[in-house]
């Protein structure tokens, strides 16, 4: 009976130490994998959690360069929203969107497709197509500007080899749809005229520029679907366009997913190019290539009104945002996860 | 039936027209950088320069300090590449093969902070950098960007697949897990670190928004930036401006034609990782 107290009374010891033991352990386990984060938590902590934090603040207050210089609430948020300029900044986006990304993902996803034909010389093509991605903004924007150029530009030099008239790229104001439809007067809505020829050369530009990149993504997704699906298809009688709708484009859904959301992300941060391409003044002709990158940069660090450009800031991020949870919301369910 | 490679003639041919469209745009750069201003200007345009004019990149490197911007780029790009990767392989680290409590809700806190665009934090952190009295100098451009999320979530997916036994055995061979990380973990993470490298080299040589916005000063200015603004202030020196473009764009070609296959496979792989 005593016996078994005392051994007990050891067990109980035991444990305890091994508890304490594994206490220990945790503790020292706990502190070294913060000690292996601290680095990269310090630096996130520095420049991007305390900014995001203090952003937030900085957006309530009438905000010039030298600080702060009164509280105004939501007045920022609400002056953006009533700010024509800003609505017109979106728009801009939005039409740079609305083009290059269908354009882009489409043009990108077929020319994957023709390289994926066992095709001879595919590294070569691959190399060409990819050259741009490589090469910074900046570069191919000086370089486009250049080319777009009214009077001496390759582009209208190579138009006129068909007889067609030159643009005036960059300088022309005109909405692509109000030129379609021939109104000279102006008499469409300012909504509805489309993005201007100078935002098409942007827009022209950026498809160029980033036609590389889907194109790898696609040939990537399109190389790991097993071949077998396709010789059994083929067995089977049906047609090039079939296989392409029945197999390619179900199969290489979660790559589409992937390419869509890089290229809306891409497409909304557009900056150089107007930066560097447009104006002066830059955004221009007519603010028609500002867009809301711009329009954040002009605030902040040129007029110095911090307060205002957070709060454009913010709207920015609520529209990426928005758009990744809808396109995950509409887009999830059609999406084939092999 | 004709010969399969016949059948796909078509098919080539489409290619290479959109080839030449995609190529096009550096021919020019190259082909006008080489021609006097007056033939540059001329309407019709020659395809070829009737003499070629290499004074104009001699001339270039008189006009703006491009070596300087050149040098700054790759000190930039350089140390932080270093910081990235070390924060990268230890942050991984903890994440893979630490248990502690916050884990989890610390690495979601890191994919969050992915999706949050610049403009959000970029005034403040000026501010931040400005107190620390770091505008216009190279810290500005080097320290906020020694971490790199999407690398840390890379090589954390990397370590994670990595066997157990591994570990154990350097356990029992009295091994700490700070020289495992060296002696065993990085050595088998060389794809993985390269393709972190691809990403970051060519974003840093690359950057445009940040560096605009904390330099001032022309000494400072990387690449991309003294570029910007030679192009506003020469903006219809075309020969000149497609010389100092080519020049700017040299280094990352090479770097490309040298490492492409990385290159290229880093960005596939990262594509389908996400």
């Amino acid at each position: 009976m005593r016996q078994a107290t005392i051994d007990r009374l050891k067990a109980q010891d035991i444990l305890a130490s091994m508890a304490s033991a594994t206490m220990k352990r945790r503790l020292k386990e706990t502190l070294a994998g913060y000690l292996y984060l601290l680095p990269a938590l310090a630096v996130l902590a520095a420049f991007r959690i305390i900014p995001i934090i203090l952003s937030v603040r900085i957006s309530l207050y009438d905000w010039g360069m030298a600080g702060a210089r009164e509280f105004v609430g939501l007045g920022n948020y609400i002056a953006v929203l009533q700010d024509s300029v800003f609505w017109k900044s979106l728009l801009n986006t939005g039409w740079y969107m609305a083009f290059s990304v269908p354009v882009q993902l489409y043009l990108s996803l077929f020319i994957a497709v023709l390289l994926n034909q066992k095709i001879k010389g595919l590294g070569a093509y691959r190399t060409i197509y990819y050259l741009p991605v490589v090469t910074s903004i900046v570069a191919v924007s000086i370089v486009w500007k250049w080319i777009l150029h009214p009077d001496r530009g390759l582009l209208n030099y190579i138009l006129s080899w068909v007889g067609a008239d030159g643009l005036r790229w960059l300088q022309d104001p005109r909405g692509l749809f109000q030129l379609l439809v021939g109104d000279r007067q102006n008499l469409l809505p300012y909504a509805l005229r489309g993005p201007s020829i100078a935002m098409c050369s942007l827009i022209i530009m950026g498809i160029w520029k980033g036609l590389g990149y889907n194109i790898v993504i696609f040939l990537t997704g399109l190389q790991n679907i097993p071949k077998t699906y396709y010789e059994a298809a083929r067995i089977d009688g049906a047609g090039r366009y079939r296989i392409f709708r029945n197999i390619t484009w179900p199969l290489i859904s979660p790559t589409t997913y992937y390419v869509l959301l890089m290229s809306f992300i891409v497409a909304f941060e557009t900056f150089a190019q107007v930066w560097i391409m447009t104006g002066p003044p830059a955004g221009g002709p007519l603010s028609t290539t500002k867009v809301v990158m711009y329009y954040f940069y002009e605030n902040s660090f040129e007029l110095w009104r911090l307060g205002y450009g957070a709060s454009i800031a913010f709207f920015a991020f609520l529209i990426i945002l928005g758009l990744t949870v809808l396109q995950r919301f509409v887009l999830e369910k059609r999406i084939h996860y092999g | 039936m004709p010969h399969p490679q016949f059948r796909k003639f078509p098919i080539h041919l489409l290619l290479i027209v959109c080839g030449i469209g995609m190529v096009l745009p550096f021919f020019w750069m190259v082909t006008t950088s080489l021609k006097t201003p007056l033939e540059a200007l001329r309407f019709p345009p020659t395809w070829l320069p009737s003499a070629a004019q290499f004074e104009n990149f001699v001339e270039v490197f008189r006009q703006i300090p491009l070596w300087r911007y050149m040098g700054n780029t790759v000190l930039i790009t350089f140390a932080s590449l270093m910081g990235v990767l070390l924060t990268g392989v230890l942050a991984a680290y903890a994440f893979a093969r630490f248990k502690f409590p916050g884990r989890e809700i610390t690495f979601m806190l890191f994919l969050a902070l992915m999706m949050i665009p610049m403009p959000v934090y970029l005034v403040p952190s000026y501010m931040i950098l400005f107190k620390l009295g770091w505008i216009d100098t190279y810290l500005a451009m080097i320290v906020p960007w020694t971490v790199n999320i999407f690398g840390i979530f890379l090589l954390r997916q990397h370590f994670r697949q990595l066997p157990e036994d591994l570990f154990e055995a350097a356990k029992l061979d009295g091994c700490s897990r700070f020289a495992a990380l060296f002696r065993i973990v990085l050595p088998l993470s060389k794809p993985t670190l390269v393709t972190i490298t691809v990403f970051n080299v060519i974003g840093s040589w690359n950057s445009f928004f940040w560096p605009l916005i904390v330099t001032h000063s022309d000494r400072i200015r990387p690449l991309q930036v003294g570029l910007a603004y030679f192009s506003r202030e020469q903006s219809t020196n075309y020969t000149l401006l497609m010389a100092a473009t080519t020049i700017a764009i040299i280094p990352l070609i090479v770097l490309f034609f040298v490492a492409q296959k990385h290159i290229i496979q880093s960005q596939a792989r990262a594509g389908l990782k996400e």
